[in-house]
């Protein structure tokens, strides 16, 4: 049973408990498959999705996970919303909440916003990305799409590539992959290297070759290209020439290593084409997973229909 | 007349530490002895297993008026350092407008005087407006008792205008009081940079940033001959630069807030914007290296840096709300934990809160020799109290140390001879 109220982040996990919603994920992978991509498990709950950052995919992806499930789902998009007229985090929570919402997914630009609203509302809150601090669902599809293709996360040597420094789905990453017992590598310019990686049991690189070697996953992340304006890095071309993943740069990792993007791709930036849309890019596949992850999650934390359970 | 019996006298200015009793009259210490006898009509408070000391001085607080009283006023402000033991405070010019000139400052003080449980000491700004630009009216202030200029909170940038600041408050005895923060390495930070702010997602304010400001400072005033107190020191590297200037004979001062002594980044982990405060809690690394540095002398001086601010503006995201956090009343007991675990002597602990700020600025009292005001603080160091935000005197209530158990907390408050607080009540209303 799922004792959580809330998923603010991996880092409080056990390895249970994600090895939990990965188990879970797997026969609700198979009612994304379906005709009929509807079961009546969460009828009568409602989830609302609180985005005050632009987002595509993960919104859509809780939204119809919500969908597929039988829940009612509401997205509030804050630029029409009252928070424009100055309404605080916890107000707009609370309004939110006294309508009767069971769930509210909230990506905010502030690190710790899932967490003052957690602490202030009775609806179970999910963390769908908090500043540079955690995105767990992002983590837990990523796990999954790796534990589907590998069997196991445990003794695979993991290369996370890029910001390190502003990413939440690296931090995510690193403790899930930590926890599952995987060996986790970053690289990256050492201006976007957040200090005290050492101490996270994680090996950090800064010629990208060197972190490839013998790879069996590669996880490219983003790069926000405004970090250059800021002065982080000289220019995008030499971040694309240092870092970016190119076929030469795959095929030092180990033979039918995969390749991860969280998405959105900056495509010869961080990730040239033939890479992105290569055979070992498995980029499409974790957009799935991302809707299944998250039907996992919403059916656990609700306690979602004890008698109709979808196996 | 008020005779106070049997209590253990902490006087590090007069080398006493001893039981003593003290009598004092018409806002003055009469005599130190080992039995007084009670004067006819003498009011006695018996302080036995408690400790006696000079009035204590907290030389960095925000009262936050004029104009920002929605946070703190001077009539809430001083209660709480009454309710704290703190016989006088100087308040920092960091109100609306800028405490800038001779008019501000006279209107701190008339509003002091009519409202005020405690004695308040205004500092000036160092530039008009605190923007950095033109050297405010220091002559002008120190006319009207100002001792210390500050532009606390916005650091004055341009060293140029630094040095003209420390060779023109030099003429008049003025303490220049340095926030040292580069402000291009504190960016938009929100907390101290490293594994935490790593960790936690958010911004980090380097060490680099406090130390490299304090090495300008320390340049500049030794090259002006002037005095300079570093305000709030965090950081091992700043200690070293102050230790290392002192040792050459520099007029260097500094502070250090009992929170920096007492809490680390790790209390962020929670994202409690009571723990967001400028200069960041720091890493246990340099909490040591302050507490060393308080206990061998190098740190002169315990200030509070006490910041209300209203649970509005703090009961938002981590990164928006402002920084700060109230600390008059929760410093005696932080400092005795401290003594209590061998860290710190009780001399030098009272020293740094009464005898060296009244030194640094110049200020009356800081101890409690015949002669001296009357301003004095009894300690009960047994006693135990966990603080509920309702408990505070200060209007602000982002105080980390609420819901803990602190142990050694004030009893007994007395400003030029008039008793203030007792057993935990104001009197002062």
């Amino acid at each position: 049973m799922w004792k959580r109220k809330d998923l603010l982040g991996i880092k409080e996990l056990s390895a249970d408990e994600i090895n939990q919603i990965l188990d879970q994920a797997v026969p609700m992978k198979d009612i994304i498959k379906r005709d009929i991509k509807k079961v009546p498990t969460l009828r009568g709950k409602s989830v609302i999705n609180l985005f005050y950052e632009p987002s595509t995919r993960t919104r859509t992806s809780f939204e119809l996970a919500g969908k597929y499930l039988s829940a009612d789902t509401v997205n509030i998009a804050v630029s029409t919303s009252s928070v424009v007229k100055g309404e605080t985090l916890i107000d707009t929570g609370k309004t939110i909440d006294v309508m009767g919402a069971d769930v509210v997914v909230i990506r905010h630009q502030a690190s710790g916003a899932p967490h003052l609203l957690a602490k202030h509302i009775k609806a179970k809150v999910i963390n769908a990305g908090d500043g540079a601090h955690e995105h767990p669902t992002q983590a837990l599809l990523d796990l999954f799409t790796i534990k589907e293709a590998k069997g196991s996360i445990e003794g695979l040597t993991v290369t996370i590539l890029g910001d390190i420094l502003h990413s939440r789905v690296a931090r995510s990453n690193i403790w899930g992959l930590k926890k599952l017992g995987a060996k986790v590598r970053v690289a990256g310019p050492s201006t976007l290297m957040p200090p005290g990686l050492g101490d996270w049991g994680v090996e950090v690189y800064h010629r990208v070759e060197d972190a490839l070697e013998g790879a069996d996953v590669v996880n490219v992340l983003r790069l926000q290209l405004e970090r250059q304006q800021k002065g982080l890095f000289p220019t995008i071309r030499e971040y694309a020439r240092q870092w970016g993943l190119n076929s030469r740069r795959v095929s030092l990792a180990k033979p039918g290593a995969m390749v991860l993007h969280p998405g959105p791709m900056n495509r010869g930036v961080e990730i040239s084409p033939e890479v992105a849309d290569g055979l070992q890019s498995v980029i499409t596949e974790q957009v799935t997973n991302g809707v299944a992850v998250r039907m996992a999650i919403l059916y656990l934390m609700t306690g979602g229909g004890v008698s109709d359970v979808p196996r | 007349m008020f005779l106070v019996k049997g209590g253990m006298l902490v006087d590090p200015a007069a080398g006493i530490k001893a039981v003593r009793d003290i009598l004092l009259q018409d806002g003055k210490v009469v005599e130190i002895g080992e039995h007084l006898e009670r004067p006819e009509g003498a009011e006695v408070y018996d302080a036995t297993g408690k400790l006696v000391t000079p009035g204590l001085i907290d030389m960095h607080v925000h009262l936050r008026e004029p104009g920002l009283e929605a946070k703190e006023t001077i009539a809430s402000g001083t209660r709480a350092a009454a309710m704290g033991g703190f016989t006088s405070v100087c308040c920092m010019p960091n109100t609306n407008p800028v405490t800038d000139s001779l008019a501000l400052v006279e209107a701190v003080q008339a509003i002091s005087k009519r409202d005020g449980a405690v004695r308040v000491f205004p500092i000036g700004a160092i530039t008009k407006g605190s923007q950095g630009q033109e050297l405010a009216e220091i002559g002008d202030m120190a006319q009207a008792g100002v001792r210390a200029v500050s532009d606390d909170g916005k650091p004055v940038a341009r060293a140029e205008i630094m040095r003209l600041a420390l060779e023109y408050a030099k003429m008049f005895e003025v303490t220049v009081v340095s926030h040292c923060e580069e402000q291009s390495l504190a960016g938009d930070g929100v907390m101290h940079y490293g594994p935490m702010s790593a960790m936690l997602g958010l911004k980090g304010i380097p060490a680099a940033a406090e130390e490299v400001m304090v090495a300008r400072d320390i340049i500049l005033a030794e090259a002006a001959g002037a005095k300079l107190h570093i305000a709030h020191i965090s950081t091992r590297g700043s200690l070293e630069l102050v230790r290392a200037a002192k040792a050459r004979g520099v007029n260097v001062s500094c502070e250090v807030t009992p929170h920096h002594l007492s809490l680390s980044d790790e209390a962020v982990s929670g994202y409690s914007t009571s723990t967001k405060v400028n200069p960041p809690l720091r890493s246990w690394d340099h909490v040591s290296a302050l507490r060393q540095g308080l206990a061998d002398g190098t740190i002169d001086c315990i200030a509070t840096d006490h910041a209300p601010h209203t649970i509005e503006e703090k009961a938002v995201e981590f990164g928006a709300a402002p920084f700060g956090l109230v600390g008059l009343e929760t410093a005696v007991p932080l400092i005795m934990e401290l003594v209590r675990n061998k860290e710190l002597d009780i001399e030098r602990a009272v020293a740094a809160l009464s005898s060296n700020p009244a030194r640094v600025f110049g200020l009356p009292g800081g101890t409690l020799q015949p002669g001296s005001p009357a301003d004095l603080t009894v300690i009960d160091p047994d006693l135990e109290l966990v603080l509920k935000p309702e408990d505070l005197r200060s209007q602000g209530k982002n105080s980390p140390f609420l819901g803990t158990e602190l142990k050694g907390f004030p009893v007994l408050t007395m400003v030029e001879g008039q008793v203030v607080m007792r057993e935990r009540n104001l009197l002062a209303d």
